[in-house]
């Protein structure tokens, strides 16, 4: 725990993005996370995101379930909603939250533990009903908040502070995704907020739910010489498969781009992205290639990381269950509670 | 770039601005954190051994270290440094039990100083301790040269400025007033080991227009401010001018407000921008309703039978940097007294030109600007006797290295071997998120002087404008400083690259990126280094991708965050002490700690 808040004193050239906040304004709480943890880099990496897209804090709504990366949320974005859920709820209360208020800007936070041990029932579900979110896994291969027991995300022969290793087949949050038809799927590293800012923003524009899954070493219990998820293991082990521009939609931009030899994906909100390099004959809309790319790098021992796969034809939640259009909280009350005639009415359609 | 080499006691001081500028180099977050305990006297002593006058200097300084103080460049207005130092004094206890010993045996070598300026002072004051015997010629009947005679009393108190030259003067000082020194040949001839003129630049300068004939109601302002501090002059006219608007011209303006001046008028030559006296000097005047002028230049006198009439002026139009006029019209001002402050020069018509000291075609001294020895070996020259009118703190600093000059000259060393600045870095850790100073940012803005109310302030000239801080404004302006001596010290072995510093810096200092010249370098940082003023700090290369921790001295708040959220206390917070050495002394010996 830091002794001091963070001072109030800002730099005198900073800029302010067109609500006229600067990046200051995304902030939160002091990080009360070790020093050094990956989670609070993403944090960071998460209020860039934030400040540069021009989100309005009251408009977005943080979500989380339990585990040091469930945390995290209290450290960007003050101005914001949230609700720290039970563990391993937070895709669930999230889906909840999003059928009832779908004007509003959801992103949900999890660790490995959180979303790929108890919830990941929670998990997968959410993916099939392409919940819009941005739903974040920081990965760090092990239950930090409890003391770094191994988590599913543990690689084979990954070893524990002390030293014995992990003898369980991993889960990879990314092969999962792709698995059952997640919409937009991408992995970064916490050490490259180069990278992770344009995936981030990306994944805000997408039209349904946004699953990226971010390495976070966990300094204090997962940060040694025998841990596959390390700072300097992830180091020597990434590859970067893409090469990703996000460009905002703003249409003057928009049409100085030339798209000549470049892949790009424009998004749900009129955003694209631009593929500035890919491996040859990767197609990121080709969720067949990319499964097979993926696991061919990835058994010789690549952390293959980039927007991997984005899919901008699937209809999210609400689009498929053709709800209304109007956040609940903005219907008239007779309307939201018909009554008992009704009630009755219906009930009586069902006998 | 190279990795920066923090072993060098430059680079740490450079990132302490205020000590930095102070040509004293006093330690002045060392003093401000010993206010903010309550240590008064230890605050005023460590004043004292840099700066020698510090309740004087409290009240008078130019304080180059205040514009130069980082606070400015995040909140607008720097810390008070000066009002502190003041304070300070202020609230001291006593100090005779902490003063330099004099040694009883002196060293039998004897030292000449002409003129009881500070120059001259502070030499006495550091060869003292060492067994030297020092002798003060001066010319007036009172010592402290023009903090006596030209500052007035209601900026400095006769009674603050008396108890800091007696501190010099008891050290046994053989101080000869009323003892003007009309030969240097003679005084050279009676048996001086050494010599150090601070004979001051007493000599104002004079304004040759048509009409300046004939009157005694046109004053040189210098000597019109001594004949106030000495007595003889009382009154003034109501309508008085005073041409110029440097520092002399605010005494004067402002000291005939209280002689009797109802009608005043500074008149300047440019606009405000590029006067010469400072912001809160001008402020001062103006808060006593004197009136500045601009665009103003002199063009005659008008004086009848021995009376001033008044004055006339061109006035002017200056082009975009102040460099060409063109007149576009006269005026006539009326007035009853005119005073010059245009400036003073010094002036040595008691220096027989044949004795090896040299002068240059302006007929001032060529004084070696390390050493300040003339270029007769054993005539040293200082204060505003050696390259014209500076002011109190630089006399100071002449002082002290002259006199390390003269110590050599005495025992034989060479003048030009100059004893090397010092420093020692201590590590502030106390524990896992605590540190032995206060590194929370305080949001308090600058606190105001207040002042002794208007109507009461011209009763007696001699009373004091300034009330000094309550004991609650101290308070909240020591919490403005920044500690810019608790220096981020980085290690780069044991960086692990986790970005953590990064993200916590409030003030986006610090960047980790592939190495570059400075120019690029300063371009691709969490925010642009844009102030080509202040360092860039570049590490060794990261051991895990080789690029570097780079970080831009400019705005850092010294919060040590980045120390608290790095995992592997490759940043720490460790407080520079620079170690100035004084005549007689190696500050390195002092070092304690290797940096
Ligand atoms: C009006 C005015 C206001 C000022 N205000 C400030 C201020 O607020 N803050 C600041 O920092 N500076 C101020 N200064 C400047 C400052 O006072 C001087 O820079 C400083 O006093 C110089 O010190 P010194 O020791 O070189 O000489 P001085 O202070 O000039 O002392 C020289 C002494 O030598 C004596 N002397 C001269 N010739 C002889 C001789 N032949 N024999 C014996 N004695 C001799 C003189 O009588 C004098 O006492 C001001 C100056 C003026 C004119
Ligand atoms: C229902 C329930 N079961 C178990 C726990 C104990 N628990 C707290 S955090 C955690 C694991 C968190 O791991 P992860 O999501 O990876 O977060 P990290 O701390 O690694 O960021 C567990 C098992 C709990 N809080 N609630
Ligand atoms: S235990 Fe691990 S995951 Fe939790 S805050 Fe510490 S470093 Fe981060
Ligand atoms: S001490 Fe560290 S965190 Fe604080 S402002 Fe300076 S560089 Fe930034
Ligand atoms: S916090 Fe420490 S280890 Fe992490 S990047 Fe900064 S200096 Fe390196
Ligand atoms: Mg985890």
């Amino acid at each position: 725990m830091p002794s001091i808040a963070k001072p109030v004193a800002r730099h005198p050239s900073l800029e302010r993005n067109s609500l006229g906040l600067t990046i200051r304004d995304y902030e939160g709480s002091m990080s009360t996370l070790c020093a050094g943890c990956g989670h609070d880099s993403i944090t960071a990496a998460i209020v860039r995101t934030l400040w540069e897209i021009s989100m309005p804090p009251h408009r977005l709504v943080k979500m989380s379930g339990i585990g040091c990366s469930s945390k995290t949320p209290a450290y960007f974005v003050y101005g914001a909603h949230g609700f720290n859920s039970a563990h391993g709820r937070m895709p669930t209360i999230t889906t909840g939250a999003i059928a009832a208020n779908r004007e509003l800007t959801y992103i949900g936070v999890s660790g490995d533990g959180d979303s790929l041990s108890i919830g990941i029932g929670h998990m997968c579900h959410a993916i099939r009903r392409n919940v819009k979110m941005v739903y974040l896994i920081e990965n760090n291969g092990v239950y930090g908040l409890t003391k770094g027991q191994f988590s599913a995300s543990a690689d084979v022969g990954s070893k524990s502070k002390r030293g014995e290793a992990n003898r369980m087949l991993p889960i990879d949050p990314v092969m999962l995704g792709l698995s059952i038809g997640a919409t937009f799927v991408a992995r970064s590293f916490s050490g490259d907020k180069e990278q992770l800012v344009p995936i981030l923003k990306a994944a805000f524009a997408h039209r349904g739910m946004a699953l990226v899954d971010v390495i976070s070493p966990c300094v204090t219990f997962n940060d040694h010489s025998g841990s596959t998820k390390s700072y300097l293991y992830t180091r020597k082990h990434e590859a970067r498969a893409t090469e990703t521009d996000f460009v905002p939609p703003a249409t003057e931009i928009l049409a100085s781009i030339s798209t000549n030899g470049v892949t790009s994906v424009t998004m749900h909100d009129g955003s694209v992205v631009r593929f500035r390099s890919l491996p040859a004959g990767y197609d990121p809309t080709d969720r067949q290639k990319v499964m097979s790319y993926l696991q061919e790098r990835q058994s010789s021992g690549e952390i293959v990381t980039g927007l991997l796969f984005a899919d901008e034809t699937v209809a999210d939640l609400h689009e498929a269950n053709n709800t209304c259009d109007a956040p609940l909280n903005d219907l008239p009350y007779e309307k939201l509670c018909p009554g008992a005639e009704t009630l009755n009415w219906l009930q009586d359609e069902f006998r | 770039m190279k990795p920066t080499d923090v072993k060098n006691p430059d680079y740490y001081h450079k990132v302490v601005d205020c000590q930095w500028a102070c040509p004293a180099h006093t330690n002045v977050p060392e003093y401000i954190r010993l206010i903010a305990q309550g240590e008064y006297t230890g605050a005023y002593m460590l004043n004292r051994e840099s700066n020698v006058f510090p309740a004087i200097l409290g009240r008078t300084c130019d304080r180059p270290c205040e514009p130069a103080c980082r606070r400015e460049r995040i909140d607008a207005k720097p810390v008070a440094i000066c009002r502190l130092k003041r304070a300070a004094a202020d609230l001291r206890g006593e100090i005779a039990h902490l003063m330099p010993k004099i040694p009883a045996k002196k060293n039998d070598k004897r030292v000449a100083c002409i003129g009881a300026g500070p120059a001259s002072l502070t030499v006495a004051n550091d060869l003292m301790p060492l067994g030297y015997e020092v002798t003060i010629f001066e010319k007036l009947d009172e010592p402290g040269g023009l903090m006596r005679s030209n500052i007035p009393s209601f900026r400095l108190p006769e009674r603050v400025l008396s108890e800091e030259i007696e501190l010099i003067l008891n050290m046994g000082v053989d101080a000869r007033f009323n003892t003007p020194v009309e030969s240097m040949k003679e005084l050279l001839a009676s048996g001086f080991d050494a010599v150090f003129v601070g004979s001051g630049a007493p000599r104002g300068k004079e304004l040759n227009l048509p009409g300046r004939a004939g009157t005694e109601r046109i004053h040189i302002g210098i000597d019109w401010l001594g004949s106030i501090a000495f007595g003889h002059t009382t009154s003034v006219g109501e309508r008085v001018l005073i041409i110029g608007v440097g520092n002399t011209a605010m005494d004067c303006c402002r000291s005939s407000r209280r002689l009797g001046g109802k009608d005043i008028k500074v008149m300047a030559r440019r606009p405000r921008e590029f006067f010469k006296a400072s912001a809160w000097e001008l402020e001062d005047a103006e808060e006593e309703q004197v009136e500045i002028l601009i665009n103003y230049a002199p063009k005659s006198f008008k004086v009848e039978n021995g009376v001033v009439k008044g004055m006339e002026f061109d006035q002017l139009v200056w082009d975009a940097g102040a460099k060409n006029s063109q007149t576009v019209g006269t005026v006539f001002l009326p007035a009853d007294d005119v005073i010059l402050a245009i400036g003073q020069e010094n002036a040595f018509p008691w220096i027989e030109r044949d004795l090896g000291i040299d002068f240059d075609k302006w007929d001032t001294p060529i004084v070696d600007p390390t050493t300040y020895q003339s270029t007769r070996p054993g005539v040293f020259f200082g204060g505003d006797a050696a390259f014209g009118p500076k002011n109190i703190i630089w006399a100071v600093e002449h002082g002290h290295q002259a006199a390390i000059s003269i110590h050599n000259y005495c025992h034989g060393n060479s003048v030009t071997d100059r004893p090397p600045f010092g420093m020692n870095l201590v590590s502030q850790k106390m524990g896992i998120s605590e540190w032995s100073y206060g590194n929370d940012y305080a949001p308090v803005t600058r606190q105001k002087m207040t002042h002794v109310d208007l109507k009461e302030r011209f009763d007696k000239l001699t009373i004091e404008v300034e009330l000094g801080f309550t004991s609650d404004q101290i308070a909240k302006e020591v919490a403005r400083c920044l500690n810019c001596d608790v220096e981020t010290h980085f290690t780069a072995k044991r960086c692990i690259e986790c970005d953590a510093c990064i993200d916590v810096c409030p003030v986006q200092c610090l960047t980790i990126t592939r190495n570059g010249e400075e120019e690029d370098l300063r371009t691709r940082l969490s925010a642009p280094a844009v102030n080509l003023t202040q360092s860039l700090y570049v590490s060794e290369d990261l051991p895990q991708t080789g690029r570097i921790m780079a970080k831009d001295e400019d705005v850092c708040v010294h919060c040590g965050l980045c120390a608290e959220r790095c995992p592997t206390a490759a940043w720490d917070m460790q407080k520079f002490e620079l170690l100035i050495s004084y005549a007689g002394e190696e500050a390195c010996a002092n070092q304690h700690t290797a940096a």
